[in-house]
């Protein structure tokens, strides 16, 4: 091992004046950085170095270390500083690290938080997250090798999640005999490369992680390089927050704070800018203005807060503010939209479904979105467009988004926290996506809601009723149909202004464009949903008798009605009980292979778990479920 | 312009707010566990800051093997008093029963007083979130640990389905039944709560610095007699020594160093100065490799 000066010039000024050493430790700046490389670059042991060359490691642990290393270690009977890093038992088995771990160090000048993430392909997820709260991107490259698919990999998605510092740490340059020309050629490469993909900067530096060269003092063994070493080099690097505060001040709500009637504080951290007493701001989506009062906190009230800080607001005016919304700078509002082109990183096991609702999470507002069939997918390694009606686990896409109602955003060129979301699936509640918003789209800007001045209760007064959906989900052969038309009969004997929407009907027009996919299936469920919604603001109780196999599509129906209009009525039928029925013959031909996507067979039924009503026709005749439909409606 | 630049403490002070508010704005019904430590100390005192003028809209909760430091008894109910919190204290009803203790029952006195008593008491009240103090820093297999950790609704950790966590977007949404462990202060180190204390005059157990106390050697283990369960062998008396605690639990197992800091900055500076880490004095971690990681999956925190 070549010797370093220590990074810690400060043990001496710990032991002799512990309160100066204090003073100084509690004005560092926090900086956080990622390191990306594959699994032979040298990343575990390049960060098992910073953390031992600035003292992180104690002596059990390296003692510890030492035995491990002769045990299991690749670097013969020298120290392998990998092993500090590797973390679960599963993983330092396989020899590889398999998730993102965040590692925490300080020199003089600051604290840092590394966020280590595996090379391997299949994990582009644990990157971009240990992207998306990094200052800068430590990319590695291996010397002997040069600039790999892998770089080209990293280097995008770094660049994708907006991180504007990046150094190329080319690795293991005692392997090449600290050769300029190697290091030069691949510097020259990477150039090339990282032009193509909008990288503008980056700061290359050659080092050895190993052996300790340009790690934290420059180097012996490259006299060469004139360059800072990598460790002054984190030192010094702007920091992003401080950029962040010379932008309009941004805040979402995150919890409103009414300890008694007397007070009404806003908490949140603010997105940038900065906030005073006095100023002018405004409530998005709401567009109601007043100005700050008080920077309430613990310790007082404050005159200044800044980007990055955790504060409490109160205004000068009672305005409606709640969870989700935006408090931002009168002068200097955000736009406001429902639809959107975004990035998406799909990260979940399941594929993106086009046309189902998900949970979107954008700042501190939760709102239902669905998600477009991708405009392209992009190659991660080539940056390649290609076509794809889909996004699956570690795929990358451009989509449009739709949410259920406007909400305040930002460009996440602007702003990560205003610009950048997670999508949750409804059932499982696993984030299965995160998106980074590029702009609001056009129509969505054009496309005003037009009032009307004769409303939906006027329509509904008219027709001396209440308008429903109810709402008939079973399998195919089930008797939803059958049921369905005596509901209507009888309810047409009662004066009622009613209308069957059928699942086969509706296929011969107005969805006779759609087949039996999943996505087809949907979409067919979103436009029955959409027919029926503008039916009861016709003032109509509509019967709908559609298989809907999927709770989250009819959650999203159920979504688009007004509260309690929506009667989902479960018609359970055992799938033997309706396959031996068959009425049309479609179990047959699904069973012989003819038909595909057939639910009960190859497709499944997601039964409702909390429906208005359950119909078991194994005990009910139609005309008995009719009757029970109808006092559920009409008590 | 106002411009300022913000200091690590600062950042991270920032941070654990946002966590505790976000916890606050979409959990049922939450908990924060307060072991009395100087971990939970600064949990607690974030809380205060995250929701003042309101105190912490949640109650504290100790899970209590009923063989803490005397002292830690003391500041836990002045602490929740000071609050303006309610205070659940409990106590494993079959621990109770079989008196299970550190000196006769070895490890099976952590599992039911701990891993047991906690998914006991989870239950009983109903807790969906549960906030914790654990750090990244302290072991390699805390590194990789989320910051909302999501449990089985029979409070197993399952390290492959654990939600990703981008941005400040934390994915708060469960099935009935599962519950979150939420860790605000993941991302601070040891030096940090110790700068932190030492800032913001939060008051710690005493045992953290040094005085005079009655101890005896086991297995290398400098342990102190805090009362007179402690079984000493015959003809043995407790030897003064002058110590103090880098880490507290139940005093039976938590070993003390030999130290003559007796301020904040005395005990920053031996800390830094220290060449062993802060688990060592548990006698938890001797175990096995992985022992923490094998103890997480079964429910301990």
């Amino acid at each position: 091992m070549t010797t370093q000066e220590p990074i810690y010039k400060t043990d001496a000024l710990i032991a002799e004046n512990i309160d100066a050493y204090l003073e100084a430790h509690q004005h560092k700046t926090m900086l956080r950085f990622i390191t990306c490389g594959s699994v032979d670059d040298g990343k575990s042991t390049l960060i098992g170095r910073l953390l031992y060359d600035s003292k992180m490691i104690f002596e059990d642990q390296l003692a510890a270390l030492e035995a491990d290393s002769k045990r299991v270690g690749t670097q013969g009977q020298e120290i392998d500083f990998a092993l500090l890093v590797d973390g679960l038992a599963a993983e330092r088995e396989q020899g590889i690290t398999i998730d993102v771990a965040y590692r925490f160090f300080a020199t003089e000048k600051r604290k840092f938080i590394v966020a280590d993430t595996p090379g391997h392909e299949q994990y582009t997820r644990n990157m971009v997250t240990g992207a998306s709260t990094a200052d800068v991107a430590v990319i590695l490259i291996d010397a002997r090798k040069g600039v790999l698919t892998q770089t080209r990999r990293h280097s995008y998605l770094v660049h994708l999640l907006g991180i504007r510092h990046i150094v190329l740490a080319v690795n293991k340059m005692d392997l090449v005999g600290y050769d300029q020309a190697t290091f030069d050629k691949i510097v020259e490469e990477y150039t090339e490369f990282a032009r193509s993909i909008g990288i503008t900067e980056f700061t290359a530096m050659p080092i050895s992680g190993f052996k300790g060269d340009n790690i934290t003092a420059s180097s012996e063994n490259t006299p060469w390089y004139t360059g800072p070493a990598l460790l002054p080099h984190l030192e010094t690097v702007e920091l992003d927050s401080a950029a962040d505060q010379a932008k309009p001040f941004r805040m979402s709500v995150q919890w409103v704070n009414r300890p008694n009637l007397d007070f009404r504080g806003f908490a949140g951290l603010i997105a940038s800018g900065t906030v005073r007493p006095g100023d002018s701001i405004r409530v998005l989506p709401s567009g109601k203005t007043s100005s700050i009062a008080r920077i309430v906190s613990l310790e007082g009230d404050r005159d200044l807060a800044v980007a990055g800080e955790s504060v409490t607001l109160t205004f000068a005016d009672e305005i409606d503010c709640s969870r989700g919304q935006v408090i931002v700078a009168a002068q200097a509002p955000l736009e406001v939209a429902d639809q959107f082109e975004s990035t998406l990183v799909w990260m979940d096991e399941n594929e993106l479904v086009p046309g189902r609702a998900y949970w979107l999470k954008v700042g501190t507002q939760t709102v239902s979105a669905t998600v477009h069939a991708p405009k392209y997918e992009v190659n991660v390694n080539t940056q390649e467009h290609l076509a794809s009606k889909t996004l699956d686990l570690n795929a990358i896409g451009v989509a449009n988004i739709t949410t259920d109602r406007e909400i305040p955003f930002a460009p996440y060129d602007e702003n990560r926290d205003l610009g950048g979301f997670i999508l949750i699936d409804k059932i499982s509640n696993r984030t299965v996506a995160a998106g980074m918003i590029h702009f609001a789209l056009r129509r969505a800007q054009n496309i005003h809601w037009q009032a009307t001045d004769i409303g939906r209760e006027h329509h509904a007064n008219m027709k001396h009723q209440k308008p429903a959906v109810l709402w008939l989900t079973g399998l195919s052969g089930s008797g939803k149909s059958t049921i369905a038309n005596i509901v209507e009969k009888k309810l047409a004997r009662m004066n009622r202004h009613t209308f069957l929407l059928d699942g086969d009907n509706v296929r011969h027009g107005l969805n006779k464009d759609l087949g039996f996919t999943e996505a087809d299936r949907i979409e067919n469920i979103r436009r029955v949903g959409e027919v029926a919604k503008l039916m009861t603001d016709a003032g109509l109780i509509v019967i709908t008798a559609f298989i809907s196999p999927f709770r989250s599509e009819r959650d999203m129906v159920r979504g688009m009605m007004q509260p309690g209009e929506f009667v989902e009525v479960f018609v359970d039928t055992p799938l033997s009980v309706a396959e031996s029925r068959d009425v049309k013959g479609l179990y047959a031909k699904a069973r012989s292979g003819q038909l595909k996507n057939f639910t009960g067979i190859d497709s499944p039924y997601e039964a409702p778990e909390a429906p208005e009503l359950r119909i078991d026709t194994t005990e009910m005749t139609p005309e008995e479920a009719a009757d029970a439909i109808i006092a559920r409606l009409i008590p | 312009m106002d411009q300022k630049s913000l200091t690590h403490l600062q950042r991270l002070e920032a941070e654990s707010i946002q966590i505790l508010r976000e916890v606050v704005a979409e959990a049922e019904n939450p908990v924060m566990l307060y072991s009395v430590g100087k971990d939970s100390a600064v949990m607690l005192h974030l809380a205060k800051k995250a929701f003042y003028p309101a105190p912490p809209p949640f109650p504290l909760l100790h899970v209590d093997t009923t063989w803490k430091f005397r002292d830690m008894y003391a500041l836990r109910d002045k602490a929740a008093r000071d609050a303006g919190m309610e205070l659940l204290v409990y106590q494993n009803p079959e621990a109770v029963e079989k008196g299970i203790n550190p000196f006769d029952h070895g490890s099976v006195h952590t599992d039911m007083w701990k891993t047991e008593g906690l998914k006991q008491a989870l239950d009983k009240y109903g807790f969906d979130v549960a906030f914790g103090g654990a750090r990244r820093d302290e072991e390699k297999s805390r590194a990789k640990e989320r910051v909302f950790s999501f449990r089985s609704a029979n409070h197993r950790w399952d390290p492959k389905n654990q939600r990703p966590e981008l941005w400040r977007l934390y994915n708060a949404r469960k099935s009935k039944g599962e519950s979150v462990r939420v860790f605000p202060i993941s991302n601070w180190t040891e030096l940090d709560i110790w700068q932190y204390i030492h800032l913001e005059g939060i008051e710690i157990v005493p045992l953290y610095f040094s005085a005079p106390r009655p101890t005896v050697e086991r297995d290398g283990l400098i342990l102190m007699v805090d009362d007179e369960r402690f079984p000493l062998a015959e003809g043995e008396t407790p030897v003064m020594r002058s110590v103090r605690f880098r880490t507290l639990g139940c005093y039976p197992l938590t070993g003390a160093v030999e130290s003559e800091a007796k301020t904040l900055p005395e005990v920053i500076q031996e800390m830094l100065l220290t060449t062993t880490s802060e688990r060592q004095g548990r006698a938890i971690d001797h175990d096995q490799a992985a022992s923490m990681e094998k103890k997480k999956q079964e429910g301990y925190f």
